[in-house]
């Protein structure tokens, strides 16, 4: 006979507490935040000028960095997930390189590449230190790491065989990929991108070392944050927290939203 | 015809060894062996999608072991018909006439005349997801076929497929074969598939293909 009376292990107990602490912690750390100040007081800092023009440059420079990493990692998630070749382990290590180094340190690189001959001519092209451009690399070079990781995955869980079929059927390779994996491959590419998104809005460490952090120039939300911290201005750095923490709600439900449509 | 010669391919440790076998035109061939036994790498090689380490494939009379798969004029239906998840049943049937850059009209003529033939008109505007196993196996073989191959080649057809439905796609692969005047070849290891359908049976085993008697009526 079985026991109707429910008796919760103390194992699934065990891990009920764990999961509910944890979300405590991350519900206390929001709710401090969006309570420590007025409405007012948030609504005046976020109307000023500098805070204005770093929310703006951060949309701009997230979206931007995003889009191109998402057209790098498909490229090379494809050819990690569908190709064999020598050396294949160590290609896969290296790009993993601007997520286990410290940020800061990703900021340093490119700010020592940029003195090279090399750096040096592409700087007379485009300039990147200190400048905006500079901003949307440093957002890029972390933000296409994890775009590929999550290209790579996608391809990884779609089946080549489809592709097989549409060579058969008249496909060169990079016909039947575009034609039929690609599409299949469209909510993870959303995903992709947003998580390049979400990683370049909050980036920090290489911008400041790279970009700068000039006011109306080179800020961005993050930096914004540390500015206003150093000046005192403690509402102003918690109302551009507040932003930030809306902003990337507000990406988590539309790529909710718009991948369960596609 | 089908025809390998001295077809050898080797992954590791796993090796196929001067494989000769041939199929004559507008016969159905089966090819039979046990699961590993390589039946699916010689599939593949002469679909083009695997390059052989010495030998020859040939269709009909050419020579095609340097052909990519898009111009060996074959029709290829894999073990679970791998169909492209993104695409209605009449996208996929119209698919290789779209990639030749055929006309609307052309491909819609084709695509009704199939779907009829296949059983499939009611499905057409489904995707593959809402599609049952003998359904899909319908839809890979008509998008096999719109092309007008002179080969085709089949892994397991059957293998996904429901008892009480085997029986029925198995007649219908026969009739479409008959039909469309292809050489077919089929792989399986079911010795029952074998006997419903071979007009040439081998067996692949240790490495090696040897053509094998048909069981008597």
């Amino acid at each position: 006979m079985i026991h109707r009376t429910a008796r919760i292990s103390p194992f699934w107990s065990g891990l009920t507490l764990a999961t509910a602490l944890y979300l405590l912690l991350l519900l206390g750390m929001l709710g401090s935040l969006a309570t420590y100040t007025t409405p007012a007081h948030l609504w005046s800092a976020l109307g000023s000028r500098e805070i204005r023009y770093s929310t703006g440059l951060s949309l701009l420079s997230a979206t931007t960095s995003a889009l191109l990493a998402l057209l790098l990692a498909v490229p090379v998630g494809y050819l990690l997930s569908r190709a064999q070749f020598r050396g294949k382990s160590w290609l896969d290590a290296a790009l993993d390189i601007p997520i286990v180094l410290p940020p800061m340190v990703v900021g340093m690189c490119l700010l020592t590449f940029f003195q090279t001959p090399v750096g040096k001519t592409i700087e007379r092209v485009i300039p990147f230190t200190y400048a905006v451009p500079g901003i949307v690399l440093a957002q890029f070079v972390i933000g296409a790491a994890f775009a590929v990781r999550t290209m790579r995955n996608v391809f990884d869980h779609l089946s080549s065989r489809p592709e097989d079929v549409a060579m058969t059927l008249g496909c060169s390779r990079g016909q039947a990929a575009w034609l039929v994996t690609l599409p299949a491959a469209r909510r993870g590419m959303l995903a992709a991108f947003s998580v390049a998104w979400a990683r370049s809005l909050g980036e920090f460490g290489p911008i400041l070392v790279f970009a700068g952090l000039t006011r109306l120039k080179t800020e961005v939300l993050p930096t914004s944050i540390f500015i206003e911290l150093g000046a005192g201005h403690l509402e102003a750095a918690i109302a551009v927290s507040l932003l930030l923490v809306a902003l990337a709600l507000v990406v988590l439900v539309a790529v909710r939203i718009l991948g369960e449509r596609l | 015809m089908i025809q390998l010669e001295s077809i050898t391919w080797q992954a590791g440790d796993f090796r196929l060894e001067d494989i000769d076998f041939s199929i004559p035109t507008g016969s159905y061939g089966v090819l039979m062996g046990r699961t590993g036994s390589g039946k699916t790498t010689l599939l593949e090689i002469i679909c083009g999608l695997r390059r052989p380490a010495a030998g020859w494939v040939r269709i009909g009379d050419r020579d095609v072991t340097a052909e990519p798969p898009a111009t060996r004029g074959i029709g290829y239906v894999p073990q679970d018909g791998a169909l492209f998840p993104t695409m209605s049943v009449r996208e996929q049937l119209g698919f290789a006439l779209q990639v030749r850059q055929r006309a609307p009209a052309e491909i819609a003529q084709r695509v009704d005349q199939l779907a009829t033939e296949l059983g499939l008109t009611a499905l057409l505007d489904r995707l593959p997801y809402h599609l049952s196993g003998g359904e899909r196996q319908r839809v890979a073989l008509g998008r096999a076929l719109a092309a007008q191959p002179k080969v085709l080649l089949l892994d397991e057809p059957l293998s996904a497929i429901d008892e009480e439905l085997r029986d029925d796609l198995a007649a219908l692969l026969r009739r479409v074969q008959r039909e469309h005047g292809v050489t077919a070849l089929h792989i399986t290891h079911s010795r029952v598939e074998a006997d419903l359908l071979a007009d040439v049976l081998f067996r692949l085993a240790n490495g090696r293909v040897i053509e094998t008697p048909l069981a008597g009526p």
